[in-house]
């Protein structure tokens, strides 16, 4: 009682009333402050809201978003886009015998090309996608099935990756590097595009594999280790392919060291897992042509030579 | 009978040791000693929590109860689990470590405070008596032990529990205030263990030998039962009387020395110290179901690592409370300046309880009134004396005190006591020399100083004078005027006058004291007894004597020797001045010339030789030094007689003080009282020492006290009772003559007329004992007093085997005002829909009277009165007044006019058999119907019974307010407990959650601050679920694109700082300090509260229209961005943020519109606006428009009222004449 008592006077600065010792000087008075805060007089704003109000409110909202609506649409209108299916689920699809008889066990590749035919030009630059439907890309367990530290040039982590990785973390008694589901899983079909010529002839269109990729993780995230050791293949020595790869990470890109291993730009878009199952990730960039007069792709046909990889019917 | 309670003791002394303490001195050497005291705990406490190493487990431990922590730290849990795991397991713990740490830090900062004022404590010092230094030596109070023996001074604070052994006082007296304990600053008078053997100036401890034993440590405060033996196996009983409780304060008496028989934590006053209790709102009680609906609605959702259970909920809310318990101790309306108090929250976690009570359990003295005692007037022996300028006095004073911004001035006349001693004088021709007052004005006025009471100087000095009956008073100094012959009838009268005032002046426990020396009692003073005076009286009251007072001089054995002794040498005196203080010993009048004149400061020196011998007066030194000090004080004051100190009457209940004061307008004044003798002063005797040989003190349960004494006149030994009315009146003897039965039936019916002015009437008798009669009780009492076992059982036993043929002396009617704004403050708590219950000890008229005053019974109410005496009439009269209820209500669908309501009155007796289980639905049924309740004559457990009934039958939240010990269970039991900071000590604030100094303040701590601390908890509650499921959709929304893998498409961090960071700190601010309404409009509307009560601002459907609209707004959160970026090659991440960072907005931006309106309310409020929308348009108005749609508001809701009232009626029950005493059972009548 005693104590609780000290305590309660030391808390609420509550004096026992003056009785006996210490004068009324002495005490402090317990009359609250009059100011505005303490005596909940704050200067406040109180709407009240009524059909009356809120409608019109709403409505100004809604005029002032109709420009940028407008604005947003009609720029959307401008992009052209053109999409070809290549899966070759249809009996008359070009690459309907690759989709059938592709195995994991076959070394070479299947190879099938999808004509077509623009019949607009496609002015300034052209963005190539591949797209994915149904490819849980976002499942949580796919997800975390990699190593960023191992990505990230981490020595020790590529010696032993992340238990994260597991079931794709070793093989054959060596760490799969990059280890995990999704590099496992990385989009291997190689696409390219073919101008045919009104003569007949094919001519190859130029596309650019670099600048695909985000900036911060081209030059941040991902990173080969052994800093700018050229010598890839001897860096990653010790480490295996990832099981569904035709080819090891040092091999991804050989013609230029700043595309190769790690940093190679398709691995690292396909890295960045899409947010929902049907998705589509940039492939190439088409540059348009430096005298400006030319369209990109002028109007014509074209053909797509797709060599065919990977299993997308189960995806 | 004897037998079996000495068979008992016999039984008690085998298990000696299991169930009692024995207590050695610690000095002295024996072996028993060490293996004692290693048994019993030490004077170190302890009152923290925690130590270093049991913190964290026992901090752990008591976090864990709180459902949603097990919940969290469960799920925590499950992410270290690499299955199921979420998040990396390390992020998902942070939240609920964040949360818990936050209350861990809060517990410990706590805990070390108590710390640190444990340490104050335990390095207190006080003296010990050390055996090897044989002196006393400072020591730690953490050092002290049971056994020790400790010195102490005056002022100082008791370290432990101890039997005093020692005073410095001559009667072996000392005075303690127990204001560290329960609050109450009176003293309480404390005695040094009987027939020690060494009773003298210097207590040797090297003498004291003898051991104690006494029961184990309980934490009941007024009970202490042991025994001391003396080495000669004399055994000396124990009891509370002698026990000096740890924390109080020695006041008044030099030096004590007592011995330690609890000490630490074993002391009453750390037995006593439970601790806050915790109470749970009515709301987080809600709360916590709809908890469970989320875990219900998780597992419906089915994924894991949700947020959905709003993880800072408590701890905001919890943070919210305290903020608004700042806001409402905080408050300038709260505040009484008089007191220096505001309000006090001692719970913490029911703020929002105060928005929704239904029911209001209030006590009535003290909490509706003043208790403020003012003695009115006063019947004796049958005859009834008005005090009709006492009343005049009254008024005035009321009229004044009302003028006044604080109540509390007190009143006190000199003119008008000299006035009176005028004219008493002058009745008093024998002795009385005139000159002494011809210098004195004559005047009436009584307000010629209103003296400001001192806040807490103490707690129940009732100065305010009497006016004096003229009638009584001449009677009563016809007593001391031998001229009268009077007629056997009328001696009898006068001899009833004497004995009543002997009463008043006696029959309390009033401490005296001055107040130039506060807390100091007046030490005895001089006995000076005008010879003649005495002698004509003694004559003169022989004379009058009836055949059984017999009187001789030579039985007058009380008169002490040295007070014959002292007549002589005094030889005659002039003089008698009732209210003399003995610090300016009795004015000097010896000789009649120089009477105002002579100065103050030459005082009686020649007495006090002659005193010498005197047996008051033992220790001299004592009383020279006491007197040298008043001369020296008085010399510092003024030399006018005027200046003369009175009298301070401390009394343990107001009342005793207004009787005291009463009696000394009558020249019967209380001088001082000691515990063998009491000294008083009668007109024409001067100070007279009265023997006093047992008190029995009030108990609530006798509802009586006594005295027993020996009378100073006639030496018989006499009974003094005084008590509630009913309860003497009962144990009053039929008398055998007619006078006493006419006395009788007079004193009823001026009882009657009393209660019905509403009055608090005390009864006073007397019993003149035979010496064998009192001999044969005295051994029975004795052998009570001294047992161990039963002795409250016995005590009460032997009480209530004096108190009976009592012969009734008379009535005393004493006036309880009302405290300022009560009425206003019950009208506007009705009509805020709360039901109104006063529960009270007083009789009915008197409650029903208070009823009436404080407009809770309205003039043309309906009262039905249940008073029975049997469980059957009980219940048939229940049944009677149903079938009354209905037939008034149809007579009252006739009549078009007024309104008409029932009041229930119950008187204690009735409601035992209404409590019981068969009765209570029938009474409940009834108490349904009545708009308010009273119950009178109620003891603190129907108290707390009535509350709990009601609480747990109807269902409903409960306010019980009141000020005194009697209302602590009831302030317990309530949901809410209101304590009244007032006259009658700290007992109820203990125990209250909330502590006001005055009723009216209840009125904004209800309307306004509970109305607003009840919305902003709701409505933050309710956005706190709203978010929580807001945000946790949209990652539920998410997983029907991620093969419900659990997957988010948000950084695992953003999810978790949602809440904690995020989000925490809009909805803290709002529910501390948003307003829908504004304290002015809910003062002026209480029908505002109403929504409280219903718990609109939360009502189930709420809830789920929140979670709907919660669904609703994730939906659109959610599926736009989804439609916008279906397809794209957008990343998780990428695709997270803007859903996330639109969520936020939104969620916000929900916030700032809450401060009222949640989307669906908007066609609420268009189309029918609720009153609270209504009332927050008015006061857009200007202040003119305000007014005027006030008036309106309140017609309108007049007209409301009165066509919704099916059953309106008008009665006869005519107001204006609170004339109820008929209506009793008869009420039926009143319907006709």
């Amino acid at each position: 009682m005693m104590a609780s008592s000290y305590n309660a006077k030391d808390e609420d600065g509550h004096h026992p009333g003056s009785v006996g010792s210490g004068g009324p000087g002495a005490v402090k008075s317990k009359k609250p402050d009059n100011t505005a805060f303490k005596q909940q007089r704050l200067p406040a704003w109180q709407p009240i809201l009524t059909a009356g109000t809120v409608l019109p409110a709403f409505f100004m909202i809604g005029l002032i978003f109709i420009p940028i609506g407008i604005g947003l649409l009609v720029t959307s209108n401008n992009i052209k886009e053109f999409e070809i299916d290549y899966t070759g689920v249809d009996m008359f699809s070009p690459c309907f015998n690759c989709s059938q008889n592709y195995s994991w066990n076959s070394t070479s590749a299947c190879t099938c090309s999808v004509p077509f035919t623009l019949d607009q030009p496609f002015e300034s630059n052209v963005f190539m996608y591949y797209g994915l439907s149904n490819f849980y890309q976002n499942h949580r367990r796919y997800v975390k099935s990699r190593d960023d530290s191992q990505l990230n040039g981490d020595k020790s982590s590529l010696l032993n990756p992340s238990k994260e990785c597991e079931p794709y973390r070793t093989s054959d008694k060596k760490p799969i590097a990059p280890c995990g589901a999704i590099a496992n899983s990385l989009f291997n079909d190689t696409l390219e595009l073919f101008y045919i010529q009104p003569n007949g002839s094919r001519i190859a269109i130029d596309m650019v594999k670099t600048g695909i990729a985000w900036w911060t993780d081209k030059h941040v995230k991902f990173r080969n280790p052994g800093g700018n050791n050229n010598n890839l293949s001897h860096v990653f020595r010790e480490t295996s392919k990832p099981v569904n790869w035709r080819k090891p990470v040092y091999e991804l890109d050989p013609s230029d060291p700043d595309n190769n291993g790690f940093i190679n730009e398709d691995f690292i878009v396909w890295m960045r897992t899409a947010a929902l199952p049907t998705f589509r990730k940039l492939y190439r960039i088409i540059q348009k042509k430096k005298d400006n007069m030319t369209p990109t792709l002028p109007p014509g046909n074209y053909s797509l030579e797709v060599i065919y990889s990977i299993l997308e019917k189960s995806a | 009978m004897i037998q079996q309670l000495e068979s008992d003791q016999g039984g008690m002394a085998k298990d000696l040791t299991k169930n009692r303490r024995v207590v050695m001195p610690s000095w002295t050497e024996h072996e028993e000693i060490k293996e004692l005291q290693q048994s019993y705990s030490r004077n170190k406490v302890r009152t923290t929590k925690y130590t270093f190493l049991s913190f964290l487990p026992k901090n752990l431990f008591e976090q864990l109860h709180r459902f949603a922590n097990v919940y969290f730290v469960f799920l925590g849990a499950l992410n270290f689990v690499p299955i199921v795991n979420a998040f990396q397991p390390e992020i998902s713990v942070i939240p609920i470590i964040f949360v818990m740490a936050i209350t861990a830090v809060k517990d410990l900062w706590e805990d070390q405070r108590r710390r640190k004022s444990d340490q104050k404590i335990n390095n207190c010092s006080c003296e010990v008596y050390d055996r090897k230094q044989k002196q006393y030596v400072e020591r730690r109070w953490a050092e002290v032990c049971v056994g020790d023996l400790v010195r102490l001074c005056c002022n100082e604070i008791i370290p432990a529990d101890m039997v005093l052994l020692h005073s410095s006082d001559s009667n072996g007296v000392c005075h303690i205030e127990t204001a560290n304990l329960d609050g109450e600053t009176n003293l309480k008078q404390r005695q040094v263990v009987r027939d020690l053997p060494q009773q003298g100036p210097e207590f040797v401890p090297e003498n004291y030998s003898s051991r104690i034993e006494c029961e184990n440590p309980n934490n009941d405060l007024r009970r202490f039962r042991g025994f001391m033996e003396h080495p000669g196996k004399v055994r000396v009983g124990l009891h509370s009387e002698n026990l000096l409780l740890r924390s109080c304060t020695v006041r008044n008496t030099e030096t004590v020395i007592g011995i330690v028989v609890y000490a630490g934590h074993e002391t009453k006053a750390m037995q006593n110290n439970s601790g806050p209790r915790y109470k749970r709102s009515k709301l987080e009680r809600r709360l916590n179901v709809d908890v469970l609906w989320c875990v219900v609605l998780l597992l419906v959702m089915c994924f894991i690592a949700a947020v959905l259970i709003p993880i800072s909920l408590y701890v905001s809310i919890e943070i919210v409370k305290l903020g608004q318990i700042y806001f409402i101790q905080n408050d300038l309306d709260l505040y009484n300046p008089v007191l220096d108090t505001g309000v006090q929250c001692r719970a913490l976690n029911i703020t929002e309880d105060l928005g929704q009570i239904q029911h209001l359990f209030s006590d009535k003295t003290g909490t509706l009134t003043e208790n403020r005692m003012l003695f009115r007037r006063c019947t004796v022996a049958g005859t009834e004396y008005p005090h009709k300028e006492n009343a005049i006095s009254l008024e005035q004073y009321e009229e004044q005190g009302c003028g006044d911004a604080d109540h509390s001035l007190t009143l006190r006349s000199r003119a008008s006591r000299k006035s009176l001693s005028c004219k008493s004088l002058s009745c008093n021709r024998s002795s009385v020399s005139l000159n002494t007052l011809t210098a004195e004005s004559d005047t009436h006025s009584v307000h010629d100083t209103l003296r400001r009471h001192t806040p807490g100087a103490f707690s129940s000095t009732m100065e305010c004078a009497v006016v004096p009956d003229p009638d009584l008073q001449v009677k009563l100094n016809a007593l001391s005027s031998p001229m009268r012959s009077a007629l056997r009838q009328e001696a009898a009268e006068i001899s009833h006058i004497l004995d009543f005032f002997i009463a008043l002046t006696v029959c309390n426990t009033v401490v005296v004291s001055s107040p130039t020396q506060p807390r100091h009692m007046v030490q005895m003073p001089v006995v000076r007894t005008p010879l003649r005076s005495l002698e004509e009286m003694k004559a003169m009251f022989q004379k009058l004597s009836l055949p059984r007072f017999p009187l001789s001089l030579n039985q007058n054995t009380d008169t002490p020797p040295s007070l014959t002794k002292k007549l002589f040498t005094r030889g005659r005196s002039a003089s008698y001045f009732p209210n003399s203080s003995p610090q300016t010993p009795i004015t000097n009048l010896q000789s009649p010339t120089t009477p105002s004149g002579t100065p103050s400061n030459t005082p009686s020196t020649p007495v006090t030789p002659a005193l010498s011998s005197g047996t008051w007066t033992e220790d001299m030194d004592d009383i020279q030094k006491a007197k040298d000090n008043s001369v020296r004080e008085s010399d510092s004051e003024s030399d006018d007689e005027d200046e003369e100190e009175e009298l301070l009457y401390e009394a343990e209940s107001p009342d005793e003080a207004a009787l005291v004061q009463a009696a000394k307008a009558y020249g019967c004044t209380l001088l001082g009282r000691s515990p063998e003798q009491v000294l008083v002063a009668f007109p024409g005797t001067g100070p007279l020492s009265i023997p006093l040989l047992h008190v029995l003190p009030f108990s609530s349960a006798r509802k009586r006290m006594s005295v027993v004494v020996r009378h100073p006149l006639s030496g018989e030994v006499v009974v003094y009772t005084k008590g509630a009315d009913n309860v003497i009146m009962e144990l009053a003897e039929a008398a055998e003559d007619g006078f006493s039965r006419e006395i009788m039936e007079q004193t009823q019916k001026h009882l009657d007329q009393y209660a019905r002015e509403g009055l608090r009437t005390l009864c006073v008798a007397k019993k003149v004992l035979e010496e064998q009669e009192y001999k044969a009780w005295l051994k029975r009492h004795e052998y009570a007093e001294t047992s161990i076992e039963n002795r409250e059982e016995l005590l009460l036993e032997s009480a209530e085997r004096l108190e009976k043929n009592l012969t009734l002396l008379g009535a005393t009617g004493i006036v309880d005002r009302l405290q300022e704004e009560v009425p206003e403050t019950i009208e506007a708590l009705q009509e805020a829909g709360i039901k109104v219950w006063v529960l009270t000890g007083d009789k009915q008229e008197t409650a029903i009277n208070i009823a009436f005053a404080c407009k809770l019974l309205r003039p043309t109410d309906h009262i039905l009165m249940a008073n029975c005496d049997s469980k059957e009439a009980c219940e048939a009269r229940f049944h009677e007044l149903e079938h009354e209820i209905t037939q008034v209500t149809k007579k009252g669908m006739k009549s078009e006019d007024g309104s008409f309501d029932c009041v229930l009155v119950i008187d204690g007796r009735t409601l035992d058999y209404a409590l019981e289980k068969e009765l209570q639905g029938s009474f409940l049924n009834l108490t349904c119907c009545c708009r308010s309740v009273i119950c009178c004559r109620s003891t603190p457990l129907q108290k707390s019974q009535v509350v709990r009934l009601v609480r747990d039958k109807l269902k409903v939240m409960t306010l019980a307010i009141g000020d005194g010990a009697n209302d602590v269970s009831m302030i317990q039991v309530a949901d809410v407990g209101v304590g009244i900071s007032g006259q009658e000590g700290m007992q109820a604030v203990m125990s209250s959650d909330f502590a006001i100094s005055r009723f009216k303040f209840l009125r904004k701590l209800i309307l306004v601050h509970g109305h607003w601390c009840y919305a902003r908890l709701a409505n933050m509650i309710l956005y706190f679920f709203y978010k929580n499921v807001m945000y946790v959709n949209l990652l539920f929304w998410y997983q029907f694109f991620c093969g419900f893998s659990g997957h988010t498409m948000t950084n695992s961090w953003v999810l978790i700082f949602f809440n904690l960071l995020f989000t925490s700190i809009p909805p803290i601010i709002y529910g501390v300090l948003d307003k829908d309404v504004s304290g002015e409009t809910l003062l002026d509307l209480p029908d505002l509260y109403k929504s409280g009560q219903k718990s609109q601002a939360y009502l189930p459907s709420t809830f789920w229209v929140n979670i709907v609209d919660a669904f609703y707004q994730s939906l659109v959160c959610f599926f736009i961005p989804y439609f916008a970026y279906a397809g794209s090659d957008i990343g998780v991440f990428s695709f997270g943020s803007p859903i996330n960072s639109s969520a936020l907005l939104i969620i916000l931006l929900h916030q700032l519109v809450l401060c009222h309106v949640i989307l669906f309310r908007v066609f609420c409020n268009t189309i029918c606006p609720s009153d609270l929308v209504r009332a927050q348009k008015m006061e857009r108005l200007s202040a003119q428009d305000y007014y005027m749609s006030l008036q309106q508001w309140k017609e309108n809701k007049a007209a409301q009222r009165l066509s919704s009232r099916h059953i309106p009626q008008n009665l006869s029950v005519n107001a204006d004449v609170p004339y109820l005493t008929d209506c009793n059972a008869e009420a039926g009548a009143v319907l006709s």
